[in-house]
């Protein structure tokens, strides 16, 4: 049997292996923040980390993911909010707001990737999650405010 | 999860528990007691405490807004209390956002008006009652307190949920007597504040909803769960207009998690299973038999073939007429003349299609993410047999709308009619490919102009013809006149363009198909802004003019427009650029706004199209949230731009050949421009009435783009989108 971790919490897995890890998140675990929007790879709604890294969660069999580590929004913060929701927030990024979970999750692949950002490291990691509501100016904006501060809270220390 | 439930403050709870504790008539209303905490808040209870049927003050001074209009992203959730609360005078802080209910509205006789969530109607639409009821309240908890201190309740006022009473320093807090002042007469007439005195319209409040949509918070009806719901995943008849003939379920039956097959309608079927991915799995095995009947005739072409003999057909609604158009016409010294076309747009919300059903006998209860609360209720109805004193509407946040929840309501009925099927709540979910394929899409729409100059070089004739589907036939015939759709020549009509010629006319010839066509962001004055702007631009070409000194010439009598013409492009610094920049500029006047934009892009020798820079100068009369106003138009840029660059939606044998994001494009985060807003708001200057946001900012940009890639190339673009011309960045 199949036992992954999802957001610190060891499962096993019951449902068949072909299940996209989107759809065993959603209807399996309940874990309703990582979004269906084209089940294809194409639009980045159901982006969730596998070991850290961004993956799209339609595209992952859970047969495939023995062992795999997983991180959805609902954990994305540890003990509060990560910077990059505060960024959210602060800036009000979201408009319907069904995309932003998985913009949210490839935003902090970037940020341990790329720990300040330029717009050209923006557009190559985060043009591959659409948002129709066209909150791009300011998910940039929030990207870089949320680099900022961790920059700035780490000179600190 | 834990977490965010842990943070749910008792009103929170209120979706979950109120449809079991709050005094409803209606019987077997309890499933939704059961269902996972949403943390969009609804009343289903009529509240003794309530001042004016819009708040509810709690003893701990929590001020909760209701909210009729939907949430879809444009700031409903916020705008609209804001309104209430100018008049209330209420502390900010304590605002909580809640939907009413539709059966509620209907039950009540409509206390909260129209829940309609479209035409950019909300603010303009409801602003005055709401700001009405807002200092209705006030004035109930003024007598209240002035009651109490056995004064008179004019030497008392009102600031932060707080009353005082001048002369002695006495206070109380709204939460301390909002129960008893609930109990006095609603006063008839109350006078609003003057807008200089506003403390809260005209801010850039934060969103109440922020903190919901950044922490994956359960909002949206696709996270509904209730107990024992089944998931249903569809298939309607991939030609748009076909019917259903036969499937054989017993090769997915035995399947993991199958339930049931179902016909729904004679047009689709429904494969419901323990979960929506086993649902979709085997519905994708399911032999099905279609008759595309005379769908299968429907092409691209064939469908251009009869809009273009519309534009010389006889049968021609007039919109509008100055002068006379063919004696102007007949007498020119010069004649301009163009074909344009627009085609079929899909709305790809980012939340595909879903609805959550549960039927019982006599009663239905759903969970929609609807632009239209009663309208959701009475197709569910309608659908159903049913009175709709037996439906029962949970409004969620919308993941997008676009006009594809508001009159179409085919995803509510579908969902209505499975679940009528099985002694089960279900929830269906659409396919994204399902969702491109069976939309309500912008029309698809022709126009031939024609225009003609004097000897001194003046525009004396304009002359416009359109053709495509009405909309309003299929989705709104209460709004036809005569049994013509007026509405599909918006943005040439009367009320919508400024521009003055002594002779125009504008017709509409209708033809319509199988294929269902719909509103969309802007919807006919967006084609429509397309044909005029960039015609416009050709007129001012041909008579060697500056295209914005051009249309200063036609704006004399039109200050409104004409100002926030100039807004736009001094901002723009119009006709002054970087080499390889180019300008383009559109002017499109809709729901009661004006919007206009400059465009700064270059064309690579290469045919790629990178917008720079949008300038987008908007006068909406009052802006009651700059920031959300200010996100509302880089919204409508992105909408426009990804239309105007990819758009396009092409059918074959009747069925529509385009499926996800890689065939129908979205705009991406390396396309954006940069969007610059000016306010250029006039207040009542020029009407009493207020103007809406949330779609205005979407008509100018395609031909702003088009009149700046004929500065740029020389070459007029005539038919959307740009992709079939030149080639866009990611192409490259």
């Amino acid at each position: 049997m199949v036992e992954l971790t999802v957001n610190g919490v060891v499962r096993q897995v019951s449902e068949e292996p072909d299940t996209p890890l989107l759809w065993y998140l959603r209807d399996g675990l309940g874990l309703t923040g990582t979004r269906f929007g084209c089940g294809a790879g194409l639009c980045g709604c159901c982006t969730v980390h596998l070991h850290g890294r961004a993956v799209r969660s339609c595209l992952l069999r859970v047969g495939d993911l023995n062992g795999a580590v997983i991180t959805t929004i609902e954990a994305l913060g540890t003990g509060g909010l990560h910077p990059l929701q505060q960024a959210w927030i602060d800036l009000e990024v979201p408009q319907c707001g069904y995309c932003q979970s998985g913009q949210l999750m490839q935003a902090a692949a970037l940020l341990e990737q790329f720990p300040n950002p330029s717009d050209a490291d923006i557009d190559a990691v985060m043009s591959g999650n659409i948002c129709r509501c066209g909150t791009y100016p300011r998910i940039r904006a929030a990207i870089k405010q949320a680099a900022a501060r961790r920059i700035a809270a780490r000179e600190t220390l | 999860m834990t977490l965010e439930r842990g943070r749910l403050s008792r009103r929170e709870f209120v979706f979950a528990i109120s449809a079991a504790a709050g005094g409803l008539a209606l019987p077997n209303a309890g499933l939704s007691a059961l269902a996972q905490v949403s943390c969009v808040r609804q009343e289903t209870c009529t509240h003794n405490s309530e001042i004016t049927a819009w708040i509810v003050i709690e003893p701990d001074d929590t001020t909760v807004i209701r909210v009729a209009r939907s949430e879809m992203g444009q700031g409903n959730f916020t705008t609209l209390p804001m309104l209430v609360a100018e008049e209330l005078e209420c502390d900010w802080q304590f605002v909580r956002a809640e939907y009413i209910e539709a059966s509620e509205n209907i039950a009540r006789r409509h206390v909260w008006g129209d829940m309609y969530t479209a035409a950019s109607i909300s603010v303009r639409g409801s602003q005055s009652y709401l700001r009405k009821a807002g200092a209705q309240a006030r004035q109930m908890l003024l007598d209240e307190a002035a009651a109490r201190w056995k004064v008179p309740s004019s030497e008392c006022s009102a600031r932060d949920s707080i009353i005082t009473h001048e002369k002695t320093g006495r206070t109380v807090r709204y939460g301390e007597i909002a129960a008893a002042a609930a109990r006095r007469p609603v006063p008839p007439g109350v006078m609003l504040k003057p807008p200089e005195q506003w403390r809260l319209i005209g801010k850039p409040i934060p969103r109440l909803d922020a903190l919901d949509k950044s922490v994956g918070r359960p909002i949206y009806a696709s996270d509904v769960r209730l107990p024992g719901m089944l998931f249903a995943s569809v298939s309607a008849c991939p030609a748009l207009g076909g019917r259903l003939v036969s499937f054989d379920e017993s090769k997915i039956l035995r399947m993991p998690g199958v339930r049931h097959v179902l016909a729904v309608e004679g047009t689709a079927v429904a494969v419901l299973a323990d979960s929506w991915w086993q649902a979709n799995r085997a519905r994708l095995r399911l032999p099905i038999v279609w008759d595309f009947g005379k769908a299968r005739e429907l092409t691209t072409e064939s469908l251009r073939d009869l809009f273009r003999e519309g534009l010389d057909a006889e049968d021609v609604a007039i919109g509008r007429r100055v002068g006379n158009v063919k004696v102007a016409l007949d007498k020119a010294i010069t004649l301009v003349s163009a074909d344009y076309e627009v085609p079929y747009l899909a709305h790809t919300t980012m939340e595909p299609q879903t609805c959550t059903a549960h039927v019982t006998a006599g009663h239905a209860e759903v969970w929609a993410p609807t632009q239209n609360g009663e309208g959701t209720l009475l197709s569910v109805a309608d659908a159903l047999k049913l009175d709709p004193a037996q439906v029962m509407v949970h409004k969620h946040h919308l993941g997008g709308g676009f006009g594809r929840r508001g009159l179409a309501q085919d995803w509510a009925r579908m969902a209505a009619l499975i679940a009528q099927q099985v002694n089960q709540p279900i929830k269906m979910i659409w396919t994204r490919d399902e969702d491109v394929q069976h939309d309500y899409y912008r029309p698809m729409v022709l126009a031939r102009q024609s225009a003609g100059f004097d000897r001194s070089g003046n525009l004396v004739g304009w002359q416009v013809r359109v053709c495509g589907s009405s909309i309003l036939v299929g989705l709104s015939p209460d709004r036809l006149k005569n049994g013509q759709d007026i509405e599909m020549m918006n943005g040439f009509l009367e009320e919508d363009m400024a521009y003055r010629v002594p002779n125009f006319e504008v017709g509409y010839v209708m033809r319509n198909t199988t294929i269902p066509v719909g509103f969309w962001r802007g919807v006919n004055h967006s084609q429509n802004g397309f044909f005029r702007e960039s015609f416009i631009d050709e007129l001012a070409h041909h008579r060697g003019q500056d295209p914005y000194q051009f249309r200063i010439g036609l704006l004399a009598k039109a200050p409104r427009s004409l100002a926030v013409l100039k807004a736009a492009a001094q901002r723009a610094n119009w006709g002054h650029t970087a080499p390889g920049v180019y300008q383009g500029v559109a002017l499109v006047e809709c729901y009661n706004s004006v919007t206009a934009q400059v465009v700064d892009l270059s064309v690579s020798s290469t045919g790629e199209i990178a917008v720079h820079r949008v300038v987008c100068a908007i006068d909406a009369g009052y802006l009651v949230n700059p920031r959300i106003v200010e996100a509302q138009m880089e919204g409508a840029v992105a909408y426009g731009l990804a239309a105007a660059l990819h758009g396009e939606i092409t059918l074959q044998q009747g069925r529509v050949q385009q499926s996800n994001f890689n065939d129908y494009r979205a705009l991406r985060m390396n396309e954006m421009p940069r969007v610059e807003v000016v306010d250029a708001s006039s207040g009542n200057r020029y009407t009493p009435e207020w103007g809406g946001v949330g779609e205005p900012g979407t008509p100018p940009l395609a031909p702003a783009i088009a009149n700046a890639v004929f500065a740029a190339s020389g070459q007029r673009i005539r038919s959307l989108p740009f992709a079939r011309h030149l080639r866009a960045p990611r192409d490259a």
